[in-house]
């Protein structure tokens, strides 16, 4: 009895207070339960597939978003990971259980590689440099087809499980599992050096933290997500072919993260579960069926315009104040910090009439 | 098969040259990657081709409307999307993806996904050194030289183009001078595209016209902008050309090498940058941490 008391009391002050939080407990609940309220094929398919681009867009932040290694080939690790996991099963028969981490493996040496060659490289030249590498791959795929199965890619892969809300779950749980990791390495003292190496790599250095050491780690851990999605992809749809490396997929990925908004690891997935259900969902129009990535892109700009820093970081201004003497965050409808007591909305509108004044 | 090379790498270089340039001039003075520049490109071959076989106009008018249209579009499009979120990097990157997109689904909805032929508007050709040159590629050739040295002569012998050298060199000391950055900016676009717009025009009649001839050449012209240094003109006119010989290269002498074209010409922008991180003749950004 304590302890469901003290669960509930955690729960009220830790997560109730903060509307946020909330959104995400009930996003989860949401998730978890969907199969059990509405089980509906279709449904749970597309589900599927925005929990695996889930893991992929965030795990993109990561590494654009946090440490600034803003990459444009982000594919080639999503592609590496299927195209592993699909030849090791198909040509070994390996259980698909096994390869799927074998994907993400070999998509984590494909990470070191990138990212050694790319320690040097900044900016504009590191985001146009990585669009290469998965281009590569691709001609590489394309002149050796007998190996990769050419245009066609390599298909009649097993499947992980047999009925759909196995498969469902499957991908969920990996996507909050690897979801959650993420965040909570990027809000962990590691997360703080990756902010400081985007925002001055030369002071971070200067303050003596290995910067290459830390660029290489993290496009590793993004490569190794990122390749864990591209192989339950992989095993998900059957076949392993030339989209999982084209430069559509690398530019989905980073409209996803800068939609949801950058360093923030939720907001690239809130993107993806947004987006990626809409186009679908438009998809099945008659009439607009064939526009659906007009109205896409559409949206994507008007979005922009109006919250040029991303959906979340918006959202969360709207329903949350920062207290000006802790820094923690409150809900909008506060008068004083829940922590410290110090007033929230009286401080805010002395400082704009102070504004106006001058 | 070695003239071939050399006619097919100069062809292709000065198409590139077109691209890169003109990339290259909006990044080094506005800062802005636009990736939709050689969707611009695909949208001046489209307009050639409506103007040109729907419409029955000449050769001449059509081309020169097709460029100029999609200039102003460009400009439209500069003002509207790109200048409100002009302070956010990371928006004005996915605003020309996203425009990118949207220029490449209406093209698809307007025009179909098949590939639409340009009749060749001048037959026949050249032989020069024993080597047999269709007249509709010497033209490519002539327009690319003449572009350049047009290039050349606005950015080195103008006002407009010391503003635009100034605005690329420090944008804040060149406002302080008095000079308007917007407009200045707004120039660059509009010469930018107006040079990817000729690009498309001169090629259309050679290449196919499908709503997807944006993307292979825009990985080609980030590749050859890299290689070269970013924002660097004499880089990208020199990338384009070795990257239109290397892409040559491969194409006649490997098997399999229209599949390996495009590998290796990255591949060869991956090696220079492990030996040079900011390209042949960029200059290191030391200053813009």
């Amino acid at each position: 009895m304590y302890r469901v008391r003290r669960a509930w009391a955690e729960l009220r002050n830790e997560v109730l207070v903060l509307p946020s939080r909330t959104l995400v407990l009930a996003w989860v609940v949401a998730l978890l339960a969907l199969p059990a309220l509405y089980g509906d094929a279709y449904v749970m398919r597309i589900l599927t597939m925005t929990c695996i681009f889930a893991i992929f867009a965030a795990s993109w932040d990561l590494l654009a978003g946090y440490t600034g290694q803003v990459n444009f080939g982000h594919a080639l690790f999503f592609g590496a990971g299927a195209y592993t996991s699909a030849l090791m099963s198909h040509k070994l028969g390996i259980t698909p259980w096994a390869t799927i981490w074998a994907g993400a493996a070999v998509a984590m040496l494909f990470g070191f590689l990138v990212g050694y060659l790319c320690l040097r490289l900044r900016g504009s030249y590191l985001s146009l440099a990585t669009l290469a590498f998965p281009l590569i791959a691709l001609g590489l795929l394309f002149a050796f087809s007998d190996f990769s199965g050419g245009e066609l890619g390599i298909s009649g892969l097993r499947r992980l499980t047999l009925t759909p809300t196995a498969n469902y779950y499957v991908a969920s749980i990996s996507m909050l599992v690897i979801v959650f990791g993420l965040w909570r390495l990027a809000d962990s003292k590691f997360g703080i050096v990756l902010h400081a190496i985007r925002d001055d790599e030369v002071a971070a250095r200067a303050s003596g933290i290995n910067t290459p050491l830390y660029k290489l780690t993290v496009f590793a851990v993004a490569a190794a997500a990122a390749g864990f999605a591209g192989a339950l992809f992989a095993h998900y749809l059957r076949v392993a072919g030339p989209s999982t490396l084209e430069v559509a997929l690398s530019f989905q990925v980073v409209i996803w993260g800068i939609f949801g908004g950058v360093a923030t690891i939720y907001g690239p997935v809130a993107a993806v579960f947004i987006l990626y259900p809409l186009t679908e969902w438009l998809g099945t129009f008659r009439a607009v069926g064939e526009l659906r990535l007009l109205i896409f892109a559409v949206i994507v700009l008007l979005v922009l315009l109006f919250m040029p820093r991303g959906l979340t970081p918006w959202v969360r201004d709207k329903i949350e104040t920062q207290c000006p003497r802790c820094k923690q965050r409150n809900g909008v409808w506060r008068k004083a910090c829940r922590l410290c007591g110090a007033a929230l909305q009286a401080q805010v509108a002395g400082a704009q009439r102070l504004v106006g004044h001058q | 098969m070695l003239q071939d090379i050399l006619v097919t790498g100069l062809v292709n270089g000065g198409v590139y040259a077109l691209l890169a340039i003109g990339f290259s001039l909006i990044f080094g003075v506005a800062r802005i990657v636009n990736i939709a520049h050689t969707a611009f490109y695909m949208l001046a071959a489209y307009c050639f081709y409506a103007l040109l076989v729907k419409a029955g106009l000449g050769f001449v008018p059509s081309a020169v409307l097709a460029v100029a249209s999609v200039t102003l579009l460009a400009v439209v499009c500069y003002r509207l999307v790109i200048e409100p979120v002009r302070e956010h990097e990371a928006a004005v990157l996915i605003a020309t993806i996203a425009l990118a997109l949207i220029f490449q689904e209406l093209m698809l909805f307007s025009f179909g996904g098949h590939y639409l032929g340009i009749p060749s508007t001048l037959e026949g050709g050249v032989r020069i050194l024993g080597v047999s040159i269709p007249y509709q590629r010497m033209l490519i050739l002539v327009v690319a030289a003449a572009m350049l040295t047009l290039v050349w002569f606005v950015l080195y012998r103008t006002r407009l183009g010391l503003a635009i050298r100034a605005t690329a060199n420090d944008l804040e000391v060149a406002s302080l001078m008095g000079m308007n950055v917007h407009r200045v900016a707004m120039a660059t676009v509009a010469i930018s595209v107006a040079l990817a717009a000729i690009a498309g025009v001169v090629v259309a009649p050679v290449f196919v016209v499908d709503p997807f001839m944006w993307l292979a050449p825009l990985v080609t012209m980030l590749a050859i902008v890299v290689l070269g240094g970013l924002g660097s003109l004499k880089g990208s006119l020199i990338g384009a050309l070795i990257i239109g010989y290397v892409e040559a290269i491969t194409v006649f002498a490997m098997p399999a090498g229209a599949y390996l074209k495009g590998a290796v010409a990255l591949g060869i922008m991956v090696v220079v940058l492990l030996a040079r991180p900011e390209g042949l003749f960029g200059v290191a950004f030391e200053e813009e941490r």
